[in-house]
């Protein structure tokens, strides 16, 4: 399988979110079957379709001041931050060649997660009902996702560095009162990004090396 | 005509959300266009125009619930 890893490093929300809808039609169109884009984004509150106003603990006047943009999105889920220090994470994937079914996606996304983190020696879990990766019972990975034309885009989220998760009380992550953690609150000391990306890169292509490109189905 | 059903989308999903239309009665539609945006809890789905055409009819609105297997619109083919 051919999978093209774009590192954006840290990017503008919204020059990521082009970045992805130009990889999107390269992957619809055939002429790319698969794209991973890492990144790390400026301080950003981003409204999937499932958000409401109940998800936002300041309001909008509050958040702009402090530094924060607000973008509604294409995606499924509630509200979520994005910034520095948590890797975010898109892969752009073909469905056709793999299974078009979109739970047995957002599971395959989460076991990428946990076997990720795995590699640091934390053992996080799922949660029964709940769309994400939990370290005891605090969130370190948020999913939310799109598809078209059976191909995914937006993604997930990692939270990495220990000093970076203040903006999450902004908001009711994913429309509920949960406490998030990061890679490195868990570990109780400094993990080097480029670590992560590494782990999460040769999980990846573990997880979708036996795909079966070539023999699309509709 | 062409009925346009919800489609399987994955093993527990037995229904979703209809969030957006990108047509309205009457439109001309082109195969492959996006027809409708499903939501489901975590994902969106847009689902391609099967042919084209003009809809005749859409079944349901914004908001509603739809189950798989449903009818959203019918497309008179061209």
């Amino acid at each position: 399988m051919k999978l093209k890893v774009i590192d954006l490093g840290l990017a503008e929300y919204l020059s990521a979110w082009n970045k992805q809808k130009d990889i999107l039609s390269e992957v619809i169109s055939n002429d790319l079957a698969a794209a991973l884009i890492l990144c790390q984004h400026y301080p950003v509150i981003t409204l999937g379709r499932n958000a409401s106003r109940g998800s936002f603990k300041f309001s909008f006047e509050e958040i702009y001041a402090k530094g924060l943009k607000l973008y509604n999105i294409e995606r499924g889920g509630d509200v979520t931050y994005h910034g520095p220090g948590q890797l975010t994470v898109y892969p752009i994937i073909n469905l056709h060649y793999f299974k078009k079914d979109i739970h047995w996606f957002l599971r395959k996304l989460e076991s990428l997660v946990i076997s990720t983190l795995g590699d640091f020696n934390l053992r996080c879990v799922r949660k029964e009902g709940l769309t994400g990766v939990w370290i005891n019972q605090e969130k370190v990975s948020s999913i939310g996702i799109a598809i078209k034309h059976w191909v995914t885009y937006h993604g997930l989220s990692i939270n990495i560095k220990r000093d970076d998760l203040a903006n999450f009380n902004l908001i009711r992550p994913c429309g509920m009162d949960i406490k998030v953690t990061s890679l490195e609150d868990a570990l109780g000391k400094d993990v080097n990004m480029a670590e992560v990306k590494s782990s999460l890169l040769g999980r990846f292509n573990d997880f979708f090396k036996n795909s079966q490109l070539g023999t699309a189905s509709n | 005509m062409i009925k346009v059903v919800l489609p399987e989308l994955g093993e527990g999903i037995t229904k979703a959300t209809v969030s957006y239309w990108f047509f309205k009665d009457g439109e001309r539609v082109k195969e492959k266009d996006d027809l409708v945006e499903l939501t489901t809890d975590k994902a969106t789905f847009n689902l391609p125009s099967p042919c084209s055409g003009v809809i005749s009819e859409i079944m349901y609105s914004e908001g509603d619930t739809v189950d798989v297997g449903q009818i959203l619109a019918v497309i008179n083919e061209e």
